[in-house]
């Protein structure tokens, strides 16, 4: 599984969400055709590997039919586009295998298990140890021994030149991503008889394999093998010892590494890619009709509420902290220049600041709104300073690995966080608990917070974020200190989503892990790079044009996913530069460019 | 006193010594050329000065403080500005927008969150543009400019923060010989006018000749050659190793 990953992203340089798809699908697939399949030996591995096959067939669909044109886009795009591949994926699986858990068949020939120095291990267990360095030792005579493995690592190291030799590199690609497509598959398949299959296959394998990658480091077939070696008696020794935090450690662990060996354990740094990248563009005031634009619309926010029932407020002041809350992850991927996949983590840190102290401490709201952002600074500054170490990739795996930690503690901790029930009962003082003096509440903290983000990008600080960001070596030849001032930024924008999560908590009155969690921590991404990077209105807009969607299909479509993925896909295709991006382009176009 | 020292610095990669005990000085005011055959460790010694690279051995001292093993921020804050060979500028930024960071670093207001930029230190930076010949370029993009502008966009940040000392990498490279000309006579005047050392690196053998008072000449990691131009043009040894080998000798 993992070392699919790394081969894709050595050569393509490609995220890929949906991996974790690949895999799922993986083992549905090999259900149905082992069930439906004559029993015995025929019947069970040739419907594994029959799976792992079309697995394959449908990464090289979507790789021609959907990665193909996006390879020069940012990779945050094309993670955008792999998350949409990752809904559109799990509603398919949904309609063609329902919701309940799915469970397969033994192994033929493997059922029983045998005894080693006196303990009892299961043949199928002993099998896959087998079947894990075999496929190892497969690919690395693939890579080391063939032509076309010679070519892959040759790409990997430099794309171009690969390309001026005469090789076709789409060719090239392509069967790489099929490779690491039935090596999903495979994994997928192989799980079949270990454990049920189920819908969240999919995002708990891509946590699990994102680690061992980064761990093992992007491109390296032997690192991966031992960053997963690693990881799993991670897991086998920490369920003995510390059985509450394993999720944890295995995070901890990770986070070592990466500060230790920012590259992984067996990683070398990223060749730098060939060709000046765009420059990026200006940010300037608002010209005219956007600053009406915005007044008419803030106008609307105030002046509409009262004549609005109940749920048509709540949708409205969950699009408000939605509007911070991607406000503040802007400033860290737009002027900041850095990608963060765990930004959640401040949002529901905030969330559980306030839910916290309610509960615990019976402070009266304002006090746990006060406390909210307290929090997640405080873990702002402390993530922040291993993330904003590394760059790229990963400080974007880190943000998520710290995200998870995150996740777990509020999950495992049950007597303090409730665990998976979260907390209830976290309601606002009685002067706020009308639902449309909440909206104006929400929406003055929101619209203030949004603004003032907006006036630090104006201001030197944002200026110095832009400017790490544009030429690192420029910038620390006039004295600036890259690594605080991004720092501070991170901080910063972790403060103003605890903000975001306090009110959120409040507003809904109760506080669950999946604040935390990566689905939400991919919706503020979505969100920024729907409204378009560039650009300060873009979060703005993402928020709305994205709470908005969700909404709408949540309530229309019971398979709202394959929608909202579909969408995301068609955006990155043709709006690569996201909404607001697009409005911008089309705006300077009619105006010329004087 | 001098304003840049340099006692023995030595650098290797793996096994490769790239610079071996090169030792000279500048003075206040002094236009001083370091010039070589490609791969002679021009770069690599330019890059041991501000702090880029650390040297394996040697001193580095700027008037009279030893300045090896700082960072190139902390440098930076001493009083030396710097130029590079492929030039590094804020691409999302204008051209008065660059140069005001580099004020604003300097007057250490980096940290404030509030007062918008386009009011701060404007008219500093307007009027450093103004020597530099860029007045009616400051409210360009500095992506989108030429690369002869670009490279008088880094002389001015590198004069921001009032260096005593400046360092230019290829200063004129890519640029057109008229162009040249003129930018490295600006350089020499802003040099003599505030008493800044300068010292450069030089494919250019005309810019060389014709405005630096004395000339390094490295080969092979060593220095071989050094005095004045006249000088070094007729030193035996720098015509073997550089001009004897068919190298543009101006003039």
């Amino acid at each position: 599984m993992a070392s699919g990953l790394t081969v894709i992203f050595g050569v393509s340089r490609i995220v890929n969400f949906a991996h974790g798809s690949f895999y799922m699908l993986g083992a549905y697939l090999a259900w149905t055709l082992v069930t439906s399949l004559p029993r015995g030996h025929l019947g069970f591995w040739g419907g594994v590997l029959g799976a792992a096959l079309l697995v394959g067939v449908i990464g090289l669909v979507v790789e021609m039919l959907l990665l193909r044109r996006i390879y020069r886009a940012p990779e945050l795009f094309q993670l955008l586009a792999t998350f949409g591949v990752v809904l559109v994926v799990q509603d398919v699986a949904l309609l063609t295998w329902g919701a309940q858990d799915l469970l397969g068949p033994r192994a033929p020939g493997l059922r029983g298990s045998t005894e080693i120095l006196g303990l009892r291990f299961p043949l199928y267990e002993l099998f896959l140890i087998v079947v894990g360095p075999v496929v190892l030792g497969l690919l690395l005579l693939l890579f080391h021994r063939t032509r076309w493995g010679t070519l892959v690592r040759a790409a990997t190291q430099d794309r171009e030149m690969v390309g001026a030799l005469g090789v076709n590199q789409r060719m090239l690609f392509t069967s790489v991503f099929f490779l690491g497509s039935v090596l999903a598959g495979l994994g997928g398949a192989l799980q079949l008889p270990r454990e049920s299959v189920n819908l969240h296959m999919d995002l708990a394998i891509i946590t699990e394999a994102f680690v061992v990658v980064v761990v093992g480091g992007l491109g390296s077939l032997s690192g991966a093998a031992l960053a997963a070696l690693l990881i799993g008696e991670l897991h086998a020794f920490g369920i003995l010892v510390f059985p509450k935090i394993t999720l944890v450690l295995v995070f901890l662990v990770m986070a070592v590494v990466l500060v230790v060996r920012p590259h992984g354990l067996r990683g070398k740094p990223q060749p730098a890619a060939h060709g000046v990248a765009a420059a990026e563009p200006m940010i300037g005031a608002a010209p005219r009709a956007l600053k009406l634009a915005g007044a008419v619309g803030l106008a609307l926010a105030v002046a509409l509420p009262p004549f609005l029932g109940d749920y048509a407020l709540t949708v409205l002041t969950e699009i408000a902290i939605c509007i911070l809350f991607a406000a503040s992850l802007h400033l860290i991927m737009g002027p900041g220049g850095m990608a963060s996949f765990g930004h959640a983590a401040y949002f529901g840190l905030g969330a559980y600041g306030a839910a916290l102290a309610a509960t615990w401490l019976g402070v009266p709201m304002l006090g746990g709104m006060l406390l909210a952002p307290v929090l997640a600074g405080i873990f702002g500054v402390v993530f922040g300073w291993f993330c904003v170490r590394l760059s790229g990739v990963y400080s974007a795996m880190l943000t998520l690995a710290f995200a998870q930690i995150a996740w777990s503690v509020a999950f495992q901790w049950v007597e303090v966080t409730g665990g998976d029930n979260g907390i209830l009962g976290v309601w606002p003082d009685a002067w706020a608990a009308g639902k449309l003096t909440y909206y104006y509440l929400a929406l003055a903290l929101c619209l203030g917070g949004t603004l003032l983000l907006r006036r630090v990008v104006h201001a030197p600080f944002g200026y110095a974020l832009r400017a790490q960001r544009d030429s690192a070596l420029r910038a620390e030849a006039i004295g600036i200190d890259a690594f605080r001032i991004r720092w501070w930024g991170f901080t910063l924008a972790a403060v103003a989503a605890g903000v975001a999560g306090g009110l959120f908590a409040y507003g809904k009155g109760s506080v669950f892990p999946t604040y935390l969690a990566i689905p939400r921590s991919v919706d503020a991404l979505l969100m920024v790079l729907l409204g378009g990077v560039q650009t300060l209105t873009g979060p703005i807009i993402g928020a709305i044009a994205y709470t908005g969607l969700q909404e709408q299909l949540m309530r229309l479509l019971e398979y709202w996913r394959l929608v909202l993925g579909a969408v995301i896909i068609l955006l990155v295709l043709f709006f690569p530069q996201g909404l607001a991006g697009a409005a911008r382009a089309m705006w300077e176009r009619r105006h010329g460019d004087a | 006193m001098a304003t840049l020292e340099v006692e023995g610095i030595q650098k290797s990669f793996g096994g490769v010594q790239a610079v071996r005990g090169v030792s000279f000085a500048v003075e206040p005011g002094e236009m001083l050329a370091l010039i070589g055959p490609n791969g002679a460790g021009k770069s690599t010694c330019f890059n041991m000065l501000n702090g880029q690279l650390q040297p394996d051995a040697g001193r580095v001292r700027l008037k009279g403080r030893d300045i090896t093993g700082l960072k190139p921020r902390q440098v930076w804050r001493l009083g030396v500005g710097r130029t590079f060979q492929v030039t590094a500028t804020f691409g999302s930024m204008t051209v008065r927008e660059n140069v005001q960071m580099a004020l604003l670093s300097h007057h250490h207001r980096l940290g404030q969150l509030w007062r918008p930029v386009a009011r701060m230190d404007a008219a500093e930076a307007e009027a450093l543009l103004a020597r530099l010949g860029m007045a009616g370029q400051a409210g360009r993009p500095c992506g989108i400019l030429a690369y002869g502008d670009l490279k008088r966009v880094e002389l001015a940040i590198a004069l921001a923060n009032q260096p005593a000392l400046l360092l230019m990498d290829e200063p004129t490279a890519g640029m057109a010989p008229q162009e040249r000309v003129s930018l490295m006579a600006l350089t020499a005047e802003i040099a003599r006018e505030r008493g800044i050392a300068v010292l450069f690196t030089e494919h250019d053998m005309d810019v060389v000749f014709s405005h630096a008072d004395r000339i390094l000449v490295l080969d092979r990691g060593a220095l071989i050659a050094e005095g004045a131009p006249q000088a070094v043009r007729n030193d035996p040894r720098v015509r073997e190793v550089y001009l004897g080998s068919g190298a543009t000798s101006g003039h």
